[in-house]
């Protein structure tokens, strides 16, 4: 009897939860992506004009002028997040700001406004990597997992492709 | 008095003597901002946090409502509130500045309504002269909880809603006339198992309309008893889905005699996705709009079906489904127009 009444439940919910995605608007992936791809890009060309900044007008290479580039970036990512522009903007850009440096800049200060309240320890310090946590530890864990894929190759092949 | 399985009836139609509604910046920018008695144009209210900032939004409607009611605390036996926030601390607090004995309520986003028809049972039954009821929602406090930080960068669904940050309260007593609590219908924890926090107005439509179809067999009345149906927070997405629903079950409500809080409150060009929600979001819409539309004459009789979703941060990253409740509570013009 139970059982009955619970297929019956579950045979409503499941038509009621069909009804309901239907009701749901469309997220438009190809006009997001579209956006994303804008958005990201012009990030990445506004970095890249940085990183020219940097060795043309003052004492940077190819090779270092990476780091203050990522540093300007992220001061500039900070800044937009407290002055509360930066979700405005990613609620058009998507991915376009998620995925950069900026978007891990924007993370780990978003949560540290969130919580000044609760003090500098218990509040910024321990809860500043509540989002930037998990892309720290699945990046190192991706890293290894490569690095491990990439050692094995070069035993087996003796380092030749 | 008990009508049919869960409908309180009101014969001696407990009257909201007086209310009180304050509401924030971005709430002053919605479509709603002349009903507000006080709207601040700091997120923060001078307070310390935003849990805080809430704590004041509370206690600012309940002064007001008081003191439009010319009533002190002392004249007030019992406060029925609550709010979203982790054991209820920005109603706590304003209760202790409040003095008045309280019974702090539970209902997520239905608080409003759950506390109304409580207080109305109380004066009905001469428990009490004169009860203070409402609810408070801060957009940064409760989204804190619920959300992501407010200045996360990530990009929300069409579906997603707004929290607000705005509170309404209201005096309930026995006054000889104004609007006043008629009948009320308390909800069931309807589940129809969507998993999905950034689309509570799905979530929570089958609740409403559950509620709704038991407020009319158990009072043996149909839609056209109300010059209108006033859901809490369904928004943009569950307000059609729940007239489906109705429409399904033979209750033939039309298109104009439904609204929104969560669709009134704000405008098309503030983005909000679907809408506005939080506990507050009804709490100043009904005590604010409605009620003053109904002094104004405008509206007789309403029926206010205030949502919500009784899931936690904890139990949705658990995988669990949203549990959802809906009570109602029907407010009819007694004694005629106010002067």
């Amino acid at each position: 009897m139970l059982l009955m009444s619970d297929k019956t439940n579950y045979k409503q919910n499941q038509a009621y939860q069909t009804f309901a995605k239907q009701s749901e608007p469309s997220i438009p992936v190809l006009f997001n992506c579209i956006k994303a791809f804008l958005i990201g890009g012009l990030l990445c060309t506004f970095g890249q004009g940085i990183r020219s900044l940097f060795i043309h007008f003052f004492d940077f290479n190819e090779q270092t002028a990476s780091d203050p580039t990522i540093a300007v970036l992220i001061l500039l990512s900070v800044l937009l997040t407290g002055f509360g522009v930066y979700d405005k903007i990613a609620q058009f850009a998507g991915a376009g700001t998620a995925v950069p440096v900026t978007g891990f800049a924007n993370s780990m200060a978003s949560a540290a406004i969130e919580y000044r309240t609760e003090g500098l320890v218990l509040g910024v310090g321990s809860n500043m990597f509540k989002l930037a946590g998990s892309v720290i530890v699945f990046g190192t864990v991706a890293a290894f997992l490569i690095a491990l894929i990439k050692t094995i190759w070069m035993q087996v092949t003796g380092g030749s492709l | 008095m008990i009508q049919g399985s869960r409908t309180w009836v009101f014969p001696g139609k407990p009257v909201i003597e007086a209310a009180g509604v304050v509401g924030g910046p971005f709430e002053a920018k919605g479509y709603l901002a002349r009903d507000f008695d006080q709207l601040f144009d700091d997120i923060w209210l001078g307070e310390s946090s935003f849990e805080n900032a809430q704590k004041k939004l509370m206690e600012e409607a309940s002064w007001t409502a008081m003191a439009k009611a010319t009533k002190n605390p002392e004249d007030i036996q019992f406060v029925l509130a609550g709010d979203l926030i982790n054991q209820m601390t920005a109603t706590n607090f304003a209760c202790r500045s409040l003095g008045i004995p309280y019974l702090g309520l539970f209902g997520a986003c239905s608080t409003s309504m759950e506390g109304l028809a409580l207080s109305a049972l109380l004066i009905e039954h001469q428990e009490a002269d004169y009860v203070l009821t409402g609810s408070a929602s801060h957009n940064a406090a409760v989204e804190k909880q619920f959300r992501y930080p407010t200045e996360y960068g990530a990009q929300k669904p069409p579906t997603a809603q707004w929290t607000a940050t705005a509170a309404g309260a209201a005096v309930i007593g026995r006054g000889e006339n104004g609007p006043a609590v008629s009948a009320a219908t308390i909800g069931k924890v309807i589940d129809r198992g969507l998993t999905d926090p950034y689309n509570m107005g799905a979530a929570m439509a089958p609740a409403a309309a559950d509620t709704i179809e038991a407020h009319f067999t158990d009072l043996n009345r149909d839609p056209s008893y109300y010059d209108y149906i006033i859901t809490g927070d369904l928004g943009r997405i569950g307000l059609p889905i729940m007239k489906e629903l109705l429409r399904q079950r033979g209750i033939n409500v039309t298109d104009e005699q439904c609204l929104d809080c969560g669709v009134m409150l704000y405008k098309e060009e503030q983005n909000v996705q679907a809408g506005a929600s939080g506990s507050g979001c009804s709490a100043s819409v009904v005590y604010g709009t409605i009620l003053n539309r109904m002094k104004r004459g405008e509206i007789t009789r309403v029926l206010v079906v205030a949502t919500g979703a009784l899931l936690s941060p904890l139990s949705s990253r658990q995988n669990e489904s949203i549990p959802c409740i809906a009570h109602a509570a029907a407010i009819e013009q007694k004694g005629g127009k106010l002067p």
